[in-house]
């Protein structure tokens, strides 16, 4: 791939550089465990999802660098158009693992009323988590218009789009990129380059020389970062946005990742991704980095990493009974929503599915809430 | 109350609206200085600055696509696409992102937004510069699709469609930007979605019709008049989510149906008048309910007066269901 090297910030031997990393001691340490929280929710998805509780997960293990390290670089009154692979972007802004899970079932209180796949979380509080949608790119645009209001209002707000290295290939990283540069809007575009998009490698997807150099033609600067130092992206996205809150316009970041899973709980990447590929990106394990460096802090201990994975796993196991014990959507969630308020012909046919289910003994309480 | 063209109309509910609400912002291809290709837009940016009312790149995803971000941030956009034949880029994000948002977000977010777009023949267009493409939109649950034919609705429908909360697609007859004129009360005034307007009373039979086609429909009942035949014309205004009551209630007058439309005819909206009406009050029915559309073919250039329906064709339907 590219011929520039990616910026790194934790060295080999664990050192920082620059040393003042741009974030306190219990901001590191609310990264680390936020990336320790992540695991525990992918390792439970995946055991929820093997075990037919849940339909679909994505893992995220070798990402959550990327994830953590630039959602510390922005504020709550920021927001945030994330992919359905970024986790630990809620998990860091305070967005509760029983919040997610409840959307990984489904449940009656999913936030998005169960009526989208695991993973399509979508959150308003603490932070603007937009709704996830699963076509490819879409969201890239929209992140531009919502920075455009930003704008509009003078606010000093900035907007992250997230996506992976297949989504440079959609029409909205083009027409979102190509915008954001006319308008100068205060959006980062993060493209997380975990190098495969479900079974394509980088090479079908661009001939470019990576795609940090992209931001060129659109009039921005493009910074190629290293996605496994936490560090490295937080500074790289504390750059770009502070550029953006001052009218310096959008930036494109490259964070140079890998996937250590498959695509999803449907995918099994050991068809496709080459065997010495994981072991390679196995050394470079971004948790693993992270505690290097806070171990040299002094800030970390095996010990204390075996509590607060213990936590993270007490979380995540509370979370995941929660949802459990929570009951299905009421029949009316098929009909609310569509509109602001219920259609004369929405009205007719929720009450009809409400006669079918009560007719077959489906129906169940709280579905008699219809007609609204 | 001033008497206006149809275009004139729209630009006044646009000069109304962006008066009214300062969230409200107009853009688009060539709508800034120059004012839109059909001068829809005229004088806004002179009068409103150029970050209220502006050019964008040339890319219907992107004008939708920013659309939806700044109508979920509180801005209340209203975007041009300059023809409706060039919105198929942008499908996407109306059918897949504007459309389902309120819904996959539990109602966390919103894009209360106005897509506006001419459609339709009669400019001698050709393929790509005539379509109608109402069927696709109208099979997407959370899209509002509206379509004036009078200068009086096509503010106040663009006024109410600007003001309401969810995405709406405002089709507009770009055959009648300028062949119609009426009056149009000043100020701010809207006229309600999903309600049909009765343009005509009679006995003998009903035409059901909307945009570009009610003055073809009018001149045809005109005639029809001449020959004995009473024709009772609703246009359609809203037509998703329908007036369904209003159009049972049309049909019921007669008994006798006639459905106008200029996009092809098979899937179209004609189609999914006749089944509302057989599924619903089969027993008032007195003839088969005749269509009258396009032709199931790209749309033509040189020949488009043979393609659209005219006035002759829609009486000869006239004529066949009165008669049967």
């Amino acid at each position: 791939m590219t011929s520039t090297a990616p910026r790194t910030v934790i060295q080999p031997d664990g050192a920082a550089k620059p040393r003042d990393v741009g974030l306190s001691d219990k901001e590191l340490i609310h990264a680390y465990r936020t990336m320790l929280r992540v695991r525990a929710f992918d390792e439970t998805c995946l055991k929820l999802q093997r075990s037919g509780r849940i339909g679909f997960s994505i893992p995220n293990r070798g990402v959550e660098a990327t994830q953590v390290g630039a959602a510390a670089a922005l504020k709550k009154t920021d927001w945030l158009f994330p992919s359905y692979r970024d986790f630990g972007m809620a998990l860091y802004h305070g967005i509760s693992a029983e919040a997610m899970m409840h959307n990984m079932y489904g449940d009656a209180l999913d936030s998005a009323k169960g009526r989208q796949m695991p993973v399509h979380f979508s959150f308003t509080d603490p932070i603007r988590f937009f709704s996830i949608s699963s076509p490819i790119g879409t969201h890239i645009v929209q992140a531009v218009g919502a920075a455009y209001a930003m704008q509009y209002r003078k606010e000093k707000h900035v907007v992250l789009a997230s996506f992976g290295d297949g989504g440079t290939s959609s029409l909205g990283f083009h027409s979102g990129l190509n915008f954001a540069g006319v308008w100068k809007a205060p959006v980062i575009f993060l493209c997380q380059n975990n190098q495969w998009a479900i079974s394509c490698p980088s090479e079908k997807q661009t001939a470019s020389d990576g795609y940090a150099v992209k931001a060129e033609a659109y009039g921005m600067p493009g910074v190629l970062v290293d996605g496994n130092d936490l560090l490295a992206v937080h500074q790289a996205v504390s750059e770009a946005a502070e550029r953006a809150r001052k009218g310096g316009g959008p930036t494109l970041i490259e964070a140079r990742t890998f996937r250590m899973g498959g695509h999803s709980t449907s995918d099994d990447p050991t068809k496709y991704v080459p065997k010495a590929m994981v072991a390679e990106w196995e050394k470079k394990d971004p948790v693993a980095r992270f505690e290097k460096f806070l171990k040299k802090r002094k800030l970390w201990t095996e010990k204390q990493r075996e509590q607060w994975y213990a936590e993270a796993m007490a979380e995540v196991d509370a979370a995941s009974k929660a949802a459990q014990a929570t009951p299905r959507p009421a029949l009316e969630t098929i009909f609310s929503d569509v509109y602001a308020t219920l259609p004369a012909h929405l009205r007719r046919q929720g009450q009809q599915a409400f006669d079918i289910a009560k007719r077959h003994g489906e129906a169940e309480a709280g579905d008699g809430a219809f007609p609204l | 109350m001033a008497t206006l063209t149809l275009i004139q109309a729209v630009n006044d509910a646009l000069r109304t609206a962006m008066k009214n609400d300062p969230n409200v912002l107009v853009f688009g291809e060539d709508v800034g200085p120059k004012g839109g290709v059909f001068l829809a837009t005229e004088g806004l940016t002179k009068e409103f600055g150029e970050k209220r009312c502006f050019d964008t790149p040339l890319s219907e995803d992107g004008i939708v696509g920013a659309a939806i971000g700044m109508a979920v941030n509180g801005l209340k956009p209203v975007a041009e696409i300059q023809f409706q034949d060039f919105i198929f880029p942008a499908f996407d994000q109306i059918v897949s992102e504007a459309a389902k948002l309120r819904y996959r977000s539990g109602g966390q977010y919103t894009c209360p937004m106005v897509i506006r777009t001419p459609y339709g023949g009669g400019i001698r267009g050709g393929l790509y510069h005539s379509q109608s493409g109402e069927a696709y939109f109208c099979h997407t649950p959370g899209l509002k699709v509206v379509v004036p034919s009078t200068p009086h609705d096509a503010k106040g429908l663009l006024l109410a469609s600007i003001q309401d909360p969810d995405p709406v697609l405002f089709l507009e007859p770009k055959a009648l930007y300028r062949s119609v004129k009426g009056e149009v009360p000043e100020g701010n005034y809207t006229v309600d979605l999903s309600t049909l307007r009765t343009v005509r009373e009679g006995k003998d039979v009903t035409v059901i019709c909307y945009g570009a086609m009610v003055p073809v429909c009018e001149r045809a009942a005109a005639r029809a008049a001449e020959r004995g035949i009473e024709c009772h014309i609703v246009d359609l205004r809203t037509l998703y989510p329908l007036d369904e009551d209003g159009v049972l209630e049309a049909a019921k007058r007669t008994g006798r149906v006639v459905v106008v439309h200029e996009a092809p005819r098979f899937c179209g909206y004609g189609g999914e008048i006749s089944a509302l009406i057989a599924e619903n009050i089969i027993e008032y029915i007195e003839a088969p309910i005749a269509r009258v559309t396009g032709f199931d073919t790209p749309f033509p250039n040189t020949l488009e007066h043979h393609y659209m329906p005219d006035e002759r064709r829609v009486l000869d339907a006239i004529e066949h269901v009165a008669a049967y």
